[in-house]
């Protein structure tokens, strides 16, 4: 749906883009990470025709972004940083300038804006002032402008920041319902949002992508692929080493401290095996006791941390 | 055409959606009006020249006011972004927004009526000039808009769009006074008087109107209104 090749931007003398290039397809929601200033943004602009590129190039539906601008622009609905919006209008005479602008029949935009401000919440504010709308009702305001055409693309640029937590996870979850038949990328530098929302992630640093693929992919490659179990025996400490040690997908193991004789080692095992189960065998054959054993889960905040602050 | 109206209605929309409208035009009549009836009775003449002949020098202030934020405003709030990325043409916006000022402008200057009204009711005036100086004011008045649009769409501040507007009008209105003409090489003169904006409102403000002072309007609405389409293509250039 969405094609980015060798994209290249500049801001005078700073690189905002450098060279990316990926692909999104159709029923994706895309999750676009990175710091500030990474050129999220940037890249949101260029795909949503509001600059070109300097160099490569970035299709919607296989249409090119600079020569069918118009055509790339009917088919997306664009929710940029901070969510512009005109504050003297009203919710509802906003609504229509933006349904007439996306060409919905005249005959139809009331029952359309009526739909679209139900699903966003919005049905109690249509004849309020943007202005006096909370900041999380501008954002459902900014939402319903994005969706009134009903777009094939979506793409949101830090749609949940201002919100409070409940409001946060309604607009998640209307993300993540509307994301089902349409193409959607959601930028932002909140990782669990990312996580909760997104089936692929591409995370992006000075920018460049340093890392792309589904949570669980990323946080494979961020460790190398080795896991680490935490383990509490109770049992003679150099036996205990020794055998793990000794045991087969073990890569290292350091014993961390001690306490009333059980002894807390971190097991760091080779690439894709489970060693929680050898490890459970080994202290029942040896009729040591057992307790703890525990496999640390890499989060998306330790993987974005350590491909975003790598020095190259 | 269907996206000019959309950005017209919106734009009209706006000036009344605040308080702006209302201020705008009430100073402009109470402002108009006290200098049309200052001169009327002390002249004690049945013609409207006095107002007409001051009205550039009012327009010099009151038309940037109302485009001074009709770009500043999209590019402050973040708004531009939206516009820009709707499928919409830039001269389609560009047009939107110019024929929406121009509608306010219209409205503004016909609420003066009463004025002539007055004439009618005391005297019999001649109506050749104010006819003609009502067109005269609105065509000058567009010309105006046009170059305050534009300069509104360089800057993001308001203010800065309101002063170099005012300032960039006065420019283009003082070369065609006697004051500069005098000033200048006797070959350039008529140069400058022909460039100069108040010197075609004059020419319409007799009651004639020549092809020449209209097509001068006109070419200047023009020539803005595509320097206006070119500074918000801007973005775009690599």
């Amino acid at each position: 749906m969405i094609t980015v090749t060798n994209l290249t931007k500049r801001y005078g003398p700073t690189l905002a883009v450098d060279n990316i290039s990926f692909e999104v397809k159709k029923g994706e929601i895309l999750g676009f990470l990175g710091p500030n200033g990474a050129g999220k943004s940037t890249t949101m602009r260029i795909l949503t025709c509001y600059m070109p590129p300097d160099e490569g190039k970035a299709t919607v539906d296989g249409l090119d972004t600079i020569e069918d601008s118009l055509k790339v622009r009917e088919k997306i609905g664009y929710l940029p940083e901070n969510t512009p919006l005109y504050y003297d209008m009203w919710v509802i005479d906003y609504l229509k300038f933006v349904a007439e602008i996306r060409k919905i029949p005249p005959a139809k935009i009331k029952a359309r804006i009526r739909e679209i401000a139900h699903l966003c919440g919005l049905d109690k504010e249509l004849s309020k002032s943007i202005g006096q709308l909370s900041k999380g009702y501008r954002q459902r305001v900014g939402l319903a402008q994005t969706l009134i055409h009903n777009p094939d693309v979506l793409i949101l640029d830090e749609p949940t920041t201002g919100l409070d937590p409940n409001q946060i996870i309604e607009i998640r979850s209307l993300i993540k319902e509307i994301g089902r038949e349409k193409t959607v990328i959601l930028c932002s530098h909140i990782l669990p949002e990312v996580q909760a929302t997104c089936n692929r992630i591409i995370i992006i640093k000075d920018g460049k992508i340093v890392g792309s693929g589904t949570p669980e992919e990323l946080a494979a490659q961020a460790q190398g692929g080795e896991e680490i179990v935490y383990i509490t025996i109770n049992g003679p400490q150099d036996k205990i080493q020794e055998q793990l040690n000794a045991l087969e997908g073990v890569q290292s193991c350091c014993l961390l401290g001690s306490e009333n004789g059980s002894y807390r080692f971190e097991v760091k095992s080779k690439q894709g095996v489970d060693v929680r189960e050898a490890l459970f065998r080994l202290v029942v054959a040896n009729n040591w006791s057992l307790t703890e054993l525990m496999r640390t889960h890499i989060t998306l905040e330790d993987v974005f941390k350590q491909l975003t602050t790598e020095e190259n | 055409m269907r996206n000019i109206f959309a950005i017209f209605k919106k734009e009209f929309r706006s000036y009344f959606n605040s308080p702006i409208a209302y201020i705008f035009i009430t100073a402009f009549l109470v402002f108009s009006g006290w200098l049309f009836f200052r001169g009327f009775f002390l002249i004690g003449e049945a013609t409207m020249r006095p107002f007409f002949s001051i009205l550039p020098w009012e327009f010099l202030f009151f038309v940037p006011a109302v485009t001074m934020r009709m770009w500043a405003e999209e590019k402050k709030l973040g708004t531009i972004e939206l516009l820009m990325t709707f499928p919409l043409n830039d001269y389609e916006i560009v047009i939107g927004k110019f024929l929406a000022a121009f509608l306010f402008l219209t409205i503004t200057v016909l609420l003066t009526f009463p004025f002539p009204l007055t004439l009618f009711y005391l005297n019999k005036p001649d109506i050749g000039p104010i006819i003609g100086g009502y067109l005269g004011a609105l065509l000058m008045g567009a010309a105006y808009l046009s170059i305050g649009l534009f300069i509104s769409s360089l800057t993001e501040n308001q203010i800065v769009a309101f002063i170099v507007s005012i300032f960039t009008c006065f420019a283009l209105f003082i070369i065609g006074e006697q004051i500069v003409l005098t000033a200048l090489p006797s070959w350039l003169a008529p140069i400058f008087s022909f460039l100069g904006l108040g010197y075609h409102f004059e020419s319409i403000g007799r009651g004639v109107i020549d092809s020449r002072d209209l097509i001068y309007y006109i070419s200047v609405i023009i020539f803005f209104l595509f320097l206006n389409i070119r500074s918000v293509e801007s973005r775009k250039w690599r």
